[in-house]
């Protein structure tokens, strides 16, 4: 892994070299390249519901699994409906919307691949673009499957991709386990240079291995997390728990809640994160 | 993909730069392509001004208030380098001028500012003063591609403004490279807020310049400040469009709404036989039916839209035929009206009219609607903070006036015309039109010799014509009215 250090200085001009010579893409992939085998994607080729197959809805406001408000105070209720979810063009489409529906004052929706794929360490990512706008919270993460009956924060969650809507140029990487979850949690932000999470789409990913996860935005790694860095933020209290067990991907759009706070009048309603693909390597 | 080309630029120099422009994907220039003769210069002001006018700073018209000697650069102050913008903001009796404005003008022909999405500059405040005006595309001459932000709130600190140009692409030869606009009196447009400042004070602007901001997205044009209306419309009488915007999401998450030119919007009609729209925002009416006038600006649909139902052409009241100088007019478009304070007297809480001044294209009339009375006030005692000067009608003889009932006329329809003196007593006097002297949807002109005014034993200062259709208390007979032409005059 320190070997994709090195090689990051020199990506530049691998990359431009690429682009001058034999592409003409501007969406080129991210060039973070340790893991190739493609083990798990889904591309999104198939317009109408997402592929059942692969992915669980989670519906409400939380209330069923016991955290009204998704624990954070969210504003919205998740629902399997078109309006909400849906593959068109290609793409995963997630949309927010201001409704009142079921009590709440806003719609959207909540995938996972709880039960349908799990994995233990490998190279996740997707290529996103998000919605812009005060209270909205889109998010690409996932969590430790619990059927050992073991909770969060034992069970461990991985926030590949998060941004708040009115930090259009943003984005952070996340983990949370036991001794540094929620506010507590290990965090960095990435900020754009001359470039906006929800005009353009970018590759959000993770490098997973025993002991390590790096954090990359398109060719850009931003960081790099171990069990040292867990015992150095929490003063040796934290326990690394990504060595333990498998992980599912979760894909949503949360609105409002105690991190990005309420939407106001300039938020503009619906709107929509674009999935182009989930790839899983190894 | 473009900042990597650019870190590599830096990095490695021309012999490489020279390389990727002979295999990079870089759109080439077509052969048939006229190629831009227009500079492409971003900066206006650095150090100094770069390739504008001798004149650089070009103030507004100084016979409207505008102070030119609050103008210079401050060899003590920049933001970056050694010098930048002073601006004085004139105090609001500053005898050479209660406010500071004016423009910058490019030097050549124009500069090609297709490249570029947003003027940017950076300013500062001697004190949290809200400047009223920045902005770029006015030369004084054209004014073709105007736009600018208002209110723009100082800080102590330096502070970089971006105002997001509508559409780049129109801006093919730009001679307006900015505009500001600061005074006082800019600062007291929120009437019933006394805690505005009143004093002049400085501002300073440097590193004015033309950029291209990956950071900026989410354009949102719109037209007719984003409402789609639907209104009537007659033969003949153009209607200008307005409340054009382009709001952009800057890199900070903050909505930046610019006030546009409508020669950035691309309009249409979705009837032409009913309906034609120009370039400017400017609908003609040439045909009945149904025609809904939308905009699009840069590929992006506008929200906002004007609908019109087109039955015929409107029926003007007669134009008024005495001299100027016979007439003292409260309402009309064929003389200079005197200050009235309003045209609907809202008087509460009995009052239930609504409307007032109605423009038809070019012209205006009065219409009401949900009428019971309604008062059209031009003294100083009714409404102390809006007061005007009543009229002197000692020498005057009649009132003119033309109405136009907008319904089916009722056999006890009425509508009783009261005239009020504000003199050391209040006195009133009053004229009852029956309905059978009135027309549906006609006009009627009547000339009432003040002396039927039974009552108005004194007409010095005459300042409220009030309209009453009640029937008794809480009875209204007519409700929706037409008025205009409404003077009075000497026989």
């Amino acid at each position: 892994m320190n070997q994709l250090h090195i090689n990051m200085k020199y990506i530049p001009i691998l990359m431009l070299f690429s682009i001058c010579l034999v592409s003409c893409e501007l969406d080129e992939t991210q060039e973070v390249v340790t893991l190739n085998t493609l083990v798990w994607a889904d591309e999104f080729d198939v317009d109408g519901a997402p592929n059942p197959e692969n992915w669980n809805f989670e519906i409400g406001d939380g209330t069923d699994q016991g955290i009204p408000g998704w624990g954070n105070n969210e504003l919205q209720y998740y629902t399997d409906r078109p309006e909400n979810v849906k593959v068109e063009n290609g793409m995963l489409v997630i949309t927010a919307r201001q409704e009142n529906f079921e009590g709440s004052n806003y719609t959207s929706a909540r995938l996972t691949t709880q039960n349908l794929f799990e994995k233990k360490y490998g190279r996740f990512e997707a290529r996103i673009k998000v919605p812009y706008g005060k209270g909205y919270w889109p998010a690409f993460w996932m969590l430790g499957e619990d059927s050992d009956g073991e909770v969060w924060p034992q069970i461990g969650e991985i926030d590949i991709m998060e941004c708040l809507g009115d930090e259009p140029t943003a984005m952070f990487g996340t983990i949370h386990g036991p001794g540094y979850s929620g506010g507590e949690s290990i965090s960095k932000e990435y900020i754009l240079q001359n470039n906006r999470f929800d005009t353009n789409f970018h590759v959000f990913g993770i490098e997973w291995s025993p002991n390590r996860i790096n954090f990359y935005v398109d060719d850009k790694l931003y960081q790099s997390l171990t069990p040292e860095d867990v015992d150095e933020e929490t003063d040796g209290e934290g326990e690394w728990v990504f060595n333990d067990r498998e992980f599912y991907i979760i894909l949503n759009i949360a609105v409002g809640g105690n991190l990005p706070g309420a939407p106001n009048a300039n938020t503009v309603f619906p709107q929509s994160m674009f999935v182009d693909y989930v790839r899983v390597y190894e | 993909m473009i900042k990597q080309k650019n870190t590599y630029f830096k990095f490695l120099g021309l012999v490489l730069l020279s390389l990727m422009i002979f295999t990079s994907c870089e759109r080439e220039v077509s052969e048939d392509a006229v190629p831009a003769i227009f500079p492409t210069t971003a900066e206006v002001y650095t150090d100094n001004p770069v390739g504008l006018t001798d004149e650089f700073f070009i103030s507004f018209d100084p016979s409207a208030g505008a102070n030119p000697e609050s103008f210079g650069t401050d060899e003590n102050e920049a933001y970056l380098g050694s010098s930048s913008i002073r601006i004085d903001v004139p105090s609001p009796n500053n005898p050479n001028g209660n406010f500071v404005g004016g423009i910058f003008i490019d030097r050549g022909e124009g500069r090609d500012l297709t490249g570029y999405n947003a003027l940017t500059f950076w300013v500062k405040g001697s004190t949290t003063a809200t400047v009223g005006q920045f902005g770029f595309g006015s030369d004084f001459d054209q004014d073709k591609f105007p736009a600018s932000v208002n209110n723009i709130e100082l800080s102590t600190d330096w502070k970089k403004v971006i105002i997001p140009i509508p559409d780049p692409s129109k801006l093919t030869q730009e001679k307006g490279m900015f505009l500001f606009s600061a005074g006082a009196l800019n600062l007291d447009v929120d009437p019933g807020q006394n805690n505005t400042i009143d004093l002049g004070y400085t501002f300073w602007i440097d590193e004015i310049k033309f950029e291209d901001l990956g950071t900026i997205g989410q354009y949102r044009p719109k037209i007719n400040n984003g409402e789609n209306e639907t209104t009537e419309g007659f033969l003949d009488v153009p209607i200008e469009l307005d409340g054009f915007t382009q709001t952009a999401n800057t890199g900070s998450g903050e909505d930046v709404t610019v006030n546009a030119s409508a020669n950035y919007f691309n309009f249409s009609s979705s009837n032409t036989d009913v309906a034609t729209v120009d370039g400017s925002g400017l609908v003609s009416v040439i045909g009945t039916g149904q025609a809904t006038i939308t905009a699009e600006m840069g590929g992006i649909q506008a929200e906002g839209s004007l609908t019109l139902n087109v039955e015929g052409g409107f029926n003007f009241a007669p134009t008024p035929t005495r001299p100027a100088e016979d007439v003292v007019s409260i309402f009309s478009d064929a003389y200079q009206d005197i200050p009235v304070t309003r045209y609907n007297s809202f008087f509460e809480p009995f009052q239930t009219t609504l409307g007032g001044v109605q423009p038809v294209g070019p012209e205006n009339i009065i219409s009401y609607t949900d009428l019971n009375f309604v008062g059209i006030v031009f003294n100083d005692v009714t409404f102390p903070a809006e007061a005007v000067q009543p009229v002197n009608a000692t020498d005057l003889t009649h009132l003119h006036i033309d109405v136009n009932v907008q319904e089916e006329l009722q056999d006890s329809d009425r509508l009783l015309l009261e005239l009020t003196n504000y003199g050391t007593s209040e006195t009133t006097g009053s004229y009852l039109i029956s309905g059978d002297q009135l027309l549906e949807d006609d006009w009627v002109s009547f000339d009432i010799p003040l002396s039927q005014f039974s009552g108005l034993t004194d007409k010095n200062r005459i300042g409220l014509l009030l309209f009453n259709s009640e029937s008794g208390p809480n009875n209204p007979t007519i409700s929706n009215i037409f008025l205009d032409n409404i003077y009075f005059y000497t026989e």
